[in-house]
């Protein structure tokens, strides 16, 4: 294989990572039924305590750990308002993410564009880095990126093959029969919404720290958010296709990006950007409308329910909704 | 002692907006600027004389047109976010007119340019709408895609092809000729007429008929309960796409004021982010129309002090947005506080 398509397929993962992170968090707080659409404000403002705090500790530890601790208030922030003074979480997590997007601006005005002094460096893993392909692939990389990985595999073993990942499930689908059976709802609810703030923060970090180190005056990373959103509707909330989602979201950009500048391709560049939104808008079309009915009913009746799972997309029965059992 | 029923109610009304004033105050404090000296720049900068006034009328019209609008979609219970693109659609529709539709009498140029852009509105939240009813797509994400989609074509039509042949700034389209600018009343109060009538006209109508008429109690019924009001003979999907219709089209000509009055010219973030002040104005008004257009007055004294704030008192102005998220957000919270103690003196 030729050397820029393997730095093309590097740059895709790496590019899909923060996406990947931000959606895993966003994935078990659905998945324990509370919708968390606070995800594009908190990803400016733990972008910025990343950067901020890093540069002010000199270690980039500390600024991650701030991001999550960001991304973790803020999500609690909207747990509290939801679960106990039992406010609408649309409205909540729509207020938030207005808030925290202006407050990541305002605050974030003495970093315009500085370079972030400390920046997460890239470390091969040792041995599986020399494979040929895929040690250039997926194995150059910064922590962000193995983070990732082992966190995706982590979250499915969790919710598919452990006793708490089964009660996870349970509250988002149905809290009243998890309830009779001794889990506690909200408080549950209350971690799981916690912890996928905090992995919404580490998504901030791996945009600040990581791959686009450093704050701008226009974040770059705005929209991404809702992107992410998207993507854990498109996945059905399931972990493996959240990241197939957001590896082709990244792969999207990435031919975007090479057609503007290949020269033989007449094509304004601007209009490239479109590309991300419309991919966005066709997947959601197709995995919440009657088109997969439709294609699914084209094919050999035999590999009909497989197809149906494999592409339907259905939420958690309880999600958004109140629980006041306990 | 218990206190009164009234005195209560009025506590829980003034409470968020004491603790949010408090919170400004500190937040400003620890700024190093002083609260009230903000709040005499606020007073300057918007009411000192008529062209400062005019500034506020300039930035309550389409604050005002936008919000009235997210009323009507409110209340047919839809999130209707794409109220940013819709206000470019109508910018980019009425720029459109302004360069491309030469008609000789002035009125009629001007009255076309609007209509265009309330079409073009219109048209972007049917968009939103179909994207809802016939594909099943959330109107949040389909409105938070199409937003990002209509700025990406105004950048691309100001980038080039509504530039001028010999070339001019990537910044802007050229200006609009001086015939397709909204007329103002005077020299000194410049507030286009126009519009400033459609927006009292706007705010009245929207006010009247969701209070007293057959559409307006419809949209309610599909807002609080979409399932038992197709069961009762209600059209949901026509109501929603028909409060979406009308919610773009005030956004659309919202977005025509920017660009005839404004800017007279079309740029990007043209809205200058007038669709999510209104979408936190209507938060704030607990989705009641009535109290729209004051919020909105109270808001856009402050957008049009900010300048002043900036240059006085070195604020800047994506410190407004900052404020009233808190605000909107402790008035969530205590409107919860107050649900929860109405609860626990029930049992």
């Amino acid at each position: 294989m030729n050397d820029a398509l393997l730095n093309m397929l590097n740059s895709i993962v790496a590019n899909a990572t923060p996406l990947v992170i931000a959606t895993m968090g966003e994935l078990i707080t659905e998945r324990a039924g509370v919708i968390n659409l606070s995800l594009n404000g908190s990803i400016l403002l733990s972008a910025l305590a990343g950067v901020a705090v890093s540069s002010v500790s000199g270690s980039a530890i500390v600024g991650i750990l701030a991001a999550a601790l960001m991304g973790a208030c803020i999500a609690l922030l909207l747990a509290f308002t939801s679960i106990r003074l039992r406010q609408d979480q649309v409205a909540v997590g729509f207020v938030l993410t207005l808030l925290c997007g202006d407050l990541a601006r305002f605050l974030g005005k003495p970093f315009n564009n500085l370079p972030s002094p400390i920046i997460v460096p890239t470390l091969p893993v040792p041995i599986l880095s020399e494979l040929p392909v895929i040690g250039r692939v997926f194995f150059q990389h910064d922590v962000f990126v193995y983070f990732s990985g082992l966190l995706v595999f982590a979250v499915w073993w969790w919710l598919y093959r452990t006793r708490p990942g089964l009660t996870l499930r349970a509250i988002g689908e149905r809290p009243e029969a998890a309830f009779s059976r001794g889990a506690r709802v909200n408080i549950l609810r209350y971690q799981y919404t916690a912890l996928g703030g905090a992995l919404v923060g580490v998504a901030g970090a791996a945009y600040s720290l990581g791959i686009k180190a450093g704050w701008s005056s226009s974040p770059t990373m705005d929209g991404d958010g809702w992107i992410a959103l998207a993507i854990v509707i498109f996945a059905g909330w399931h972990p493996f296709r959240v990241v197939f989602g957001a590896y082709l979201l990244a792969a999207m950009r990435a031919v975007a990006s090479g057609i503007q500048q290949s020269p033989d391709i007449n094509i304004p560049p601007v209009l490239l950007n479109m590309l991300p939104w419309l991919l966005m808008l066709g997947t959601l079309i197709l995995v919440s409308g009657g088109v997969v009915e439709r294609i699914v009913k084209r094919m050999p009746t035999r590999l009909q329910d497989g197809a149906r799972t494999l592409l339907r997309s259905t939420p958690p029965a309880a999600i958004g909704t109140r629980f006041d059992g306990d | 002692m218990p206190l009164p029923p009234i005195i209560r109610r009025l506590l829980f009304i003034l409470l968020p907006v004491v603790i949010a004033l408090g919170l400004t105050a500190l937040c400003l404090l620890a700024l190093q600027a002083d609260p009230i000296q903000v709040a005499q720049t606020v007073w300057d900068g918007a009411f000192r004389d008529a062209g400062k006034l005019a500034g506020v009328l300039n930035f309550w019209i389409p604050l005002t047109l936008a919000a009235m609008g997210l009323i009507i979609t409110f209340t047919a219970g839809l999130w209707n976010i794409g109220v940013e693109g819709q206000m470019m659609a109508g910018a980019i529709a009425a720029s459109w007119s302004a360069l491309y539709l030469p008609i000789p009498q002035p009125e009629l140029r001007i009255a076309a340019s609007v209509i265009c852009g309330g079409l073009g509105g219109a048209g972007w939240a049917l968009l939103v709408g179909s994207l809802k009813t016939r594909f099943g797509v959330n109107e949040i994400f389909g409105g938070v895609a199409l937003n990002a989609i209509i700025n990406t074509l105004a950048i691309y039509l100001i980038s080039g092809p509504w530039q001028p042949p010999e070339g001019g700034s990537a910044q802007f389209t050229p200006p609009f000729p001086k015939e397709a600018w909204l007329p103002v009343m005077s020299p000194d109060f410049p507030v286009p007429l126009f519009t400033l009538m459609l927006t009292i006209i706007a705010a009245i109508g929207v006010i009247l008929a969701l209070r007293g008429t057959r559409f307006g109690l419809e949209l309610r019924a599909a807002g609080k309960s979409p399932r038992s009001a197709l069961l009762l003979g209600v059209p949901v999907t026509r109501a929603a796409l028909i409060a979406l219709a009308l919610c773009g089209a005030l956004a659309g000509i919202a977005g025509s004021q920017r660009v005839l009055h404004t800017y007279h010219s079309l740029r990007p973030l043209v809205s200058g982010g007038i669709g999510f002040y209104a979408l936190l104005i209507v938060l704030l008004a607990n989705f009641r129309a009535l109290p729209v257009p004051f919020l909105t007055f109270v808001l856009a004294a402050i957008v049009a002090s900010s300048t002043l704030l900036s240059v006085r008192l070195g604020l800047d102005q994506s410190l407004i947005g900052v404020f009233q998220g808190i605000l909107v957000l402790v008035i969530l919270m205590t409107a919860g506080l107050r649900q929860q103690r109405a609860d626990a003196g029930k049992v």
